[in-house]
């Protein structure tokens, strides 16, 4: 025993639950850090000077030199890199060359719009996406786990920006049961910035506390569509590990106990197998949550929704890289910070793990 | 007939080419019995026949303008699938779509996969601080989303068929690293590999001949997965005028031209949708079957 005593199943959970915490920030840290080493080296490559565009061609070679030194670029790559690195962790992007504002304060305009989106989304892919796997795998092979798979792979293999485009044809052009594109009609939208005050400059959110139902309403039929378009993705992703998840946990003993004993076939399903299907779960929703950040970047293009991915195209087609690559690591960060989150969470739900 | 039959069914084969011809048969048995993933297959091959027999098959030149026939719905005769608003023929269009499409996913397939399994090999099969180091890269790369990390390459790059293609195979290498060093380590301890190893073998022709064919397969299946996102992230790239530039009738650029008049002339943006989901459905439904027969740990399933 006495030479067990110092394995980490010993130590005090608490001691084991802090060191696997700093693990997870140390981790962390070095990955945001390889990150903004990729966004430098793009950075670098860009073939617009970066002299030339602020003092214009026809500068001596005096002024040139000087403005190369101010913007540090005679230093070495690694104290240049240093400087960017401590620049975006106190939370300089730089200054974006279409509207001369800095890029983290324009990013913070537009990514409420996109978190909006993508979290009606991620609801509507966990709210479809979870019964329809399991309906698959209470029945593997039969007909209804073929629609579903099959339903689920249409998933996968349709273009975004093309199913936001179908959609809008059907439902806003032909049955007209949903708003264009944008997050209102044009008439709520000029009355929207002098009765609504923006909190959480989430459109939903702020409507609702300022007692706008008018305003809601109009406000959901616009964002109802797009965020249907991001769950169906990502309820695909969500359907198909439900259902292997489900199909593993069925076929272990403990089920076989429960239904012996006479339990409810829904009872066995909802609630036992899906306490442990539940684990595994929190990951693939936390994974599509961060595609669907991916995923909004096209979709906000078609909807013409005021978001960062929408952000991002629009500096790209007039070559704004501050905006472009400060979108790119923002984007990156949340994509870490959410898988990092996931993993914290699974840990938490299941004592297995370690 | 019987006798290939009854070569390819001997339980004794008598030559190493033999035994392999009928692990294939019992393979092709076995896939053939998967009616979804027939389907992909055989989509796949009619994007193949499309691609190489365009020219053949196209009544219209793809690029020619016809400014008289613009705009035509489908079912117009001689235009069954409509004109765009250059009076192109889209059927047309789409068939010689294919070609880029297949180019675009033969180039991407070529590259990314061989760059992960030779990361994801050496780092399996040294272990220590090399794997640290290689799989700390691959982790950054996986922790980009990936079709961001393929726009800020295209931004800088400038758009154009080559740079979309460098842009999605750089941002599409880390998960085959991932599977490849999975694999190596499974592998790296065998007894097989000691006694090559034993027998004086380098590192190099370890890695290239004794472990790289053992994670081929899971990197095959990876691959036609991969296939439908590589089309997807293509399209989307075009979509954005990012990617093939116009006149090329590449179908993410085509949905991108048909979107201006989308209320009135559906067809145009509609066609190319159908075709990048049609091709890609079918790549899909092969990766599924192929991974129902090839994959041993989801073979019970």
């Amino acid at each position: 025993m006495a030479e067990l005593s110092d394995t980490p199943a010993h130590t005090p959970a608490a001691l084991r639950f802090l060191k696997q915490t700093a693990n997870t920030l140390l981790s962390l840290l070095i990955t945001f850090t390889g990150l903004l080493a990729v966004t430098f080296v793009i950075a670098r490559i860009v073939p617009i000077d970066p002299v030339m565009s602020i003092i214009g061609e026809r500068a001596t070679d005096v002024q040139i030199a000087a403005v190369r030194a101010k913007l540090g670029l005679d230093d070495p790559l690694w104290q240049q890199f240093a400087i960017y690195v401590n620049d975006v962790f106190h939370g300089d992007l730089g200054l974006s060359i279409r509207t001369r504002d800095p890029v983290l304060s324009e990013i913070g305009r537009y990514f409420p719009a996109t978190l909006e989106l993508s979290t009606l989304g991620i609801l509507i892919g966990i709210l479809i996406g979870i019964p329809a796997g399991v309906l698959g795998a209470t029945k593997p092979g039969s007909f209804r786990d073929q629609i579903v798979r099959l339903i689920g792979l249409m998933g996968y293999s349709m273009p975004v920006f093309w199913l936001g485009l179908m959609g809008l044809l059907l439902f806003y052009g032909h049955l007209g049961w949903v708003g264009g594109p944008g997050r209102l009609d044009s008439v709520y939208d000029m009355m929207y910035d002098m009765k609504v005050t923006p909190i959480t400059h989430m459109i939903l959110i702020d409507t609702a506390l300022a007692g706008e139902w008018d305003m809601f309403r109009n406000a959901l039929s616009h964002i109802i569509l797009p965020a249907s378009i991001l769950g169906y993705l990502s309820m695909a992703y969500i359907s198909r590990m439900t259902r292997s998840f489900m199909m593993n946990e069925l076929g272990q003993e403990y089920i076989t106990t429960a239904r012996v004993k006479g339990m409810p076939e829904r009872r066995v399903i909802w609630v036992h197998a899906m306490r442990n299907v539940a684990v595994p779960l929190i990951t693939v929703i936390a994974l599509s949550y961060a595609n669907l950040l991916e995923g909004a970047v096209l979709t906000e293009t078609i909807f013409a929704w005021p978001g960062l991915g929408r952000y991002i195209t629009d500096a790209l087609l007039v070559a704004d890289m501050p905006a472009v690559l400060g979108g790119t690591i923002v984007v990156g960060a949340v994509y870490i910070g959410i898988n990092m989150f996931s993993d914290f969470l699974y840990r938490l739900a299941d004592p297995r793990a370690k | 007939m019987t006798t290939l039959n009854t070569w390819l069914m001997d339980p004794n084969p008598k030559s190493r080419l033999q035994s392999r011809a009928a692990q294939t048969w019992l393979t092709w048995l076995r896939f053939r019995r998967n009616p979804l993933a027939m389907i992909g297959l055989i989509i796949s091959l009619a994007l193949i026949f499309m691609s190489i027999f365009a020219p053949l098959l196209a009544p219209y030149d793809p690029i020619t303008q016809s400014l008289a026939d613009r705009l035509q719905p489908p079912l117009t005769p001689g235009h069954w699938m409509g004109t765009d608003d250059f009076g192109r023929d889209i059927w047309s269009r789409i068939l010689f779509g294919s070609r880029i499409t297949l180019y675009i996913v033969l180039l991407v397939i070529l590259t990314a996969p061989i760059v992960g399994l030779i990361i994801g090999t050496v780092a399996g099969y040294f272990g220590g601080w090399v794997d640290a180091v290689l799989m700390r890269i691959t982790d950054i790369f996986l922790a980009f989303p990936k079709l961001i990390l393929a726009l800020a390459l295209v931004a800088v790059l400038g758009p154009g068929m080559v740079n979309a293609v460098l842009a999605i195979a750089l941002t599409s290498w880390p998960p085959y690293a991932r599977v490849a060093r999975a694999e190596t380590l499974t592998v790296r301890n065998s007894d097989y590999i000691a006694a090559t190893r034993l027998q004086g073998a380098s590192a190099t022709r370890l890695i290239w001949g004794h472990i790289m064919p053992m994670c081929l397969p899971s990197v095959i299946i990876r691959v036609t997965l991969d296939m439908a996102g590589v089309i997807l992230t293509a399209a989307g790239l075009g979509f954005l005028g990012l990617g093939v530039q116009p006149p090329l009738p590449e179908w993410g650029l085509m949905i991108s031209a048909g979107r201006k008049f989308l209320f009135e002339q559906w067809w145009v943006a509609t066609m190319p949708g159908l075709a990048i989901f049609i091709v890609s459905l079918g790549f899909n439904l092969l990766g599924d079957g192929l991974r129902d027969v090839l994959d041993p740990r989801s073979a019970g399933k």
